[in-house]
């Protein structure tokens, strides 16, 4: 019943005092900080019980000062929970793309303007279970980073995250949501596999296809996060602090097509994408320049990084925009 | 949604910063326990301290269950053993500190750490059992804060230690206001919910319902505070502070006792010489109530006896402040019932063979019981008796070994055996225990009488004047009264330190520290139903009972709570002061109908409105110019941010 009142949205902004997703710096006014008290809080709730009842009990006008002061004291901690907690300003930042089956890497900027420090302020990712906990210093801003697992190509947006705090005392628990507008680029799982053929209408139509990629040794370049391991100079890693990745010349000046009509009918679309984007990762690093034709769209022939994440951007969102 | 809660207080293994803050903690309020626990259970709970620190230290593993479940056992054990008994107030405390040092030794996360620090309140509170004077106060102050700052470091533990200490401060601090609302209106309640332990009241001292030889030198060996009298006005003199207690009646030859007693109708007497005063009276477990010889005004509470003492309906179990009135020279009362006058003249079968014949012998040559009072005052004038905190032991008859062969004794033993002389000369005779004179406090002139301040004296009828007060030991040892007990008693006496008359300054000290503690007593300690009352009356709700009492409370508790939320947070809500500058002087134009545009820059809105009225062009350039250079300038300098504020608020724009 409660879940269904939750599947209206109007209904749920409301509760939640915020619409989904939320664009700029979000606040957390004190509206939207709940606070209750935790199982020590409990306990110590009960503890004083039993400090007031010996107070009245013996009579010990020391001890209901002490029992008041205790009292207070958890008053005073719900306040400074609730205090640790409201008035931040949260913002999203830019989350780089990554591979299906990699984490995505939000980056949450949490604004602590105030003029104390916010200590043990947890941000949870609520769908993943992705969290970070983080001590916030006066006048700063601190980012904190979401590995939130993506499983499927696409825009993964991030969705509603838990701000939790239990400081000063750990009787009371503070939290809130905020739902930043933020996503993250998701490209195609890349299956390993040989390059396609240079299509005949490429005007460098004669070079070897079969041979593409991993014969001739050229030279070293800098690291890619795709690169594979077999083609990483380990030797020049130990040697220098930067990773480098063995360069093969064997595909420069060659003029690939990658092109989605030509890949075996028994392969279902998202197959087809896991191969394309798996040749578009083997064309730019065997330093060939690579087109994609895809049903509705075709990006011409070139190389470089901006030319690659085109092509994989037109990979992921095959089928979404 | 698995994975664990990184926040909660199970998921955390404690960390030996969390361990020695815990410690330190512990060693706070367990430290006045310690001295009061047999020797070898404070090595049980040290040794388990330090068996904690070692296994953080070297890191190795935490006891099993079974092994812990058995040590508990053996506290268990060990506390019967010395005590007899699990559950007594003192047996029970003892446990609780053992069962402290057990559950740290199996104190594995954040969790159990807090359920320690916890235990540590409890702690303090049951400190309190035992004393609750000023230094007790502060030391358990103390300790809070070190539990309170470690709790805050379970919670942060990054953090560092002086940090969190700082935040158990100001945690406290804010503590104090809602302590102080519920302090004052909590309703109090008298008495206790249910029966307390049967050593609840132990180590109460005071004068107890009987009286033989040596139980009254072994008490006046205590400094201990009986009570406390504030005079309106002067004081009596020394020798007129006869402060009445029990009235002892029967005598088997060697305790006097007060046997059956009856309350009266408390009727005024007539008489001059009164003395208004307020009494604060120390617990001492027992009904009697201190006042001077002759009360004039009863006590609030207070009863009255037929043989002139005043109790109250229920041991004094906390202090207690009452109102008294008394004359120094109060009308002859006669009347006596003859029952009365009958039980005052009952002495011992046989015996004091020496004493009997001497009351004879009086008897005789005396022709009225006046001269026949004379006699005996004369005789313990001139017996050269010895006064002496030490007295000699007496064997069957008190009365005569004490008179004929010790010759040392002190008040008691002068009391017995003058009322056994009267009454065996025929005149009824009562023992009167209470306490003579008092040291007046020269800080707040409040006179405090000390257990060393107690005393026996003698009580005679005499026919058409009613009780007679004689005091024998007066007679005998005239500086008694007049200079105190220090004075009086033979050089090498056991006399309780600060009754020494070498140590004046030492004396000026305590004078001061006891004017404070009676202040603390009677303010903090003695904040009970009377004064709760008494200061509820004051503020306007009069009668107020326990439910306006508790709505009070929660309303006024509530605004406070909300005033500190306000705080806490309008704190983070203010601008810095050049945004505050600047808004203020955007209103001010605002109100003059040039309202800044919310993409209209500091420069051009400064200029718009310079034209829109041109009086004021000029300072409002100039506030301009000073904002966005504080603004947007390299760090600005405070005597700027503070002209640009003073510009702002001298503008004319009328």
């Amino acid at each position: 019943m409660i879940r269904a009142l939750f599947a209206d949205a109007r209904l749920r902004d409301w509760f939640y005092g915020y619409r989904a997703p939320e664009r700029g710096p979000i606040t957390l006014g004190q509206r939207r900080v709940y606070i209750l008290p935790t199982r020590l809080g409990w306990l110590y709730g009960a503890t004083l019980g039993i400090l007031l009842v010996g107070s009245i009990n013996y009579a010990l006008q020391l001890g209901f000062a002490l029992t008041f002061l205790l009292a207070g004291l958890g008053l005073a901690g719900m306040v400074h929970t609730t205090r640790n907690l409201a008035r931040l300003t949260v913002s999203a930042g830019r989350a780089e793309p990554v591979f299906a089956g990699e984490a995505a890497q939000f980056r949450l900027y949490l604004d602590n303007q105030a003029r104390f420090d916010r200590p043990a302020v947890l941000a949870r990712h609520q769908a993943s279970g992705a969290q970070v906990v983080l001590d916030l210093p006066p006048g700063a801003i601190s980012e904190a980073v979401l590995s939130v697992p993506a499983a499927r190509r696409g825009w993964l947006p991030l969705t509603r995250v838990m701000l939790e705090t239990r400081f000063p005392l750990g009787l009371f628990r503070a939290w809130s949501y905020v739902e930043p507008e933020a996503r993250c680029l998701v490209y195609p799982r890349p299956e390993r596999s040989a390059l396609p053929a240079p299509t005949p209408d490429t005007d460098a139509g004669t070079a070897r296809a079969q041979s593409l990629g991993n014969d001739d040794f050229s030279g070293l370049r800098a690291y890619q996060l795709q690169d594979s391991p077999r083609h990483v100079a380990w030797k020049a890693v130990a040697r220098a602090d930067d990773m480098l990745t063995k360069q093969f010349a064997g595909a420069a000046g060659i003029e690939l097509w990658l092109d989605w009509n030509r890949l075996a009918a028994s392969l279902d679309s998202e197959q087809r994408l896991s191969r394309l984007a798996g040749w578009v990762l083997g064309a730019e690093q065997a330093g060939a320049r690579y087109g994609l034709r895809l049903p509705a769209r075709a990006i011409a022939p070139d190389r470089g990084d901006a030319h690659r994440a085109a092509c994989l951007q037109a990979l992921a969102l095959h089928g979404i925009e | 949604m698995t994975t664990p809660h990184p926040l909660a207080p199970e998921q955390r293994a404690i960390t030996p910063r969390d361990l020695a803050g815990l410690l330190a903690s512990l060693v706070l309020v367990a430290a006045p326990h310690a001295l009061r626990m047999p020797w070898w259970l404070t090595l049980v709970v040290l040794g388990l301290y330090a068996w904690r620190a070692h296994i953080a230290l070297e890191r190795s593993t935490l006891p099993s269950r079974w092994l812990v479940l058995g040590l508990a056992l053996f506290a268990i054990g060990a506390v019967y053993l010395e005590y007899r008994t699990l559950f007594g107030r003192t047996s029970g405390i003892v446990l609780l500190v053992l069962f402290s040092g057990l559950k740290l030794v199996e104190m594995r996360t954040h969790r159990d750490a807090a359920v320690v620090a916890f235990l540590c309140y409890f702690l303090v509170m049951t400190n309190l059992l035992y004393t609750q004077s000023m230094p007790t106060a502060l030391l358990m102050a103390l300790a809070l804060l070190v539990v309170t700052g470690t709790l805050v470091g379970l919670s942060a533990p990054r953090r560092p230690v002086s940090a969190n200490l700082r935040s158990a401060g100001m945690l406290l601090a804010h503590a104090v206001p809602a302590a102080l609302i519920l302090f004052l209106l909590f309703p109090r309640v008298q008495g206790p919910l249910w029966g307390l332990p049967q050593d609840a009241y132990a180590g109460m001292t005071g004068l107890s319902d009987t009286m033989s030889p040596g139980n009254l030198s072994q008490l006046a060996q205590s400094d201990a505070i009986a009570f406390r009298a504030e005079f309106e006005g002067e004081p009596p003199p020394p020798r007129d502070r006869y402060w009445r207690g029990p009235v002892l009646w029967d005598f088997d030859g060697r305790t006097w006792r007060m046997g059956p007693g009856w309350l009266q109708k408390f009727e005024a007497p007539q008489g001059s010489g009164r003395y208004d005063y307020v009494v604060t009276l120390e617990p001492h477990n027992r009904t009697w109530m201190f006042a001077l010889e002759s009360v004039a005004r009863l006590p609030v509470r207070g009863r009255y006896t037929s043989d002139g003492m005043v109790v109250a309906a229920a041991p004094v179990r906390s202090r207690l402040r009452y109102d008294a009135a008394s004359l120094a020279r109060a009308a002859p009362e006669p009347f006596e019932r003859p029952a009365s006058l009958r039980r005052a003249l009952a002495v011992p079968e046989g015996g004091n063979a020496r004493a009997r014949a001497l009351a004879a012998e009086w008897r005789r040559s005396a022709p009225s019981e006046p001269q026949l009072l004379l006699h005996a005052v004369e005789f313990f004038r001139s017996a050269n008796l010895g006064y002496t905190l030490e007295p000699p032991l007496l064997g069957r008859d008190t009365v005569d070994e004490f008179l004929f062969d010790t010759r040392e004794g002190f008040c008691e033993h002068f009391a017995s055996a003058f009322v056994f002389l009267m009454r065996a000369a025929g005149v009824p005779a009562r023992v009167v225990t209470g306490y003579q004179g008092g040291e007046v406090n020269y800080v707040d002139r409040i006179i405090s009488v000390r257990q060393s301040d107690a005393h026996a004296w003698a009580e005679v009828h005499l026919p058409g004047r009613g009780w007679v007060r004689v005091d024998p030991t007066a007679a005998a040892v005239p500086g008694r009264v007049d200079a105190g007990l220090a004075r009086s008693v033979r050089a090498g006496d056991p006399v309780p330190l600060l009754m020494r008359p070498r140590l004046e300054w030492l004396r000026g000290l305590r004078s001061n520290w006891e004017a404070l503690a009676h202040r603390w007593n009677v303010w903090v300690l003695g904040y009970g139903v009377d004064r709760q009352r008494d200061l509820m009356s004051r503020i306007g709700m009069r009668d107020a009972d326990w439910r306006q009492l508790t709505a009070a409370m929660a309303s006024i508790l509530g605004v406070f709570t909300l005033l500190l939320l306000a705080w806490s947070l309008r704190r983070l809500a203010r601008p810095d002061p050049v945004q505050r500058a600047w808004q203020a002087f955007c209103r001010k134009l605002g109100a003059r109908g040039v309202a800044r545009a919310p993409n209209e820059g500091p420069n051009d809105y400064a200029e718009r409105a310079a034209q829109r009225l041109p009086q004021a062009a000029a300072a409002i350039r100039a506030i301009a110019a000073l904002y966005i250079g504080a603004r947007y300038g390299r760090a600005a300098a405070r005597e700027r941010i503070a002209e640009l504020a003073r510009r702002v608020r001298d503008l004319q724009l009328a």
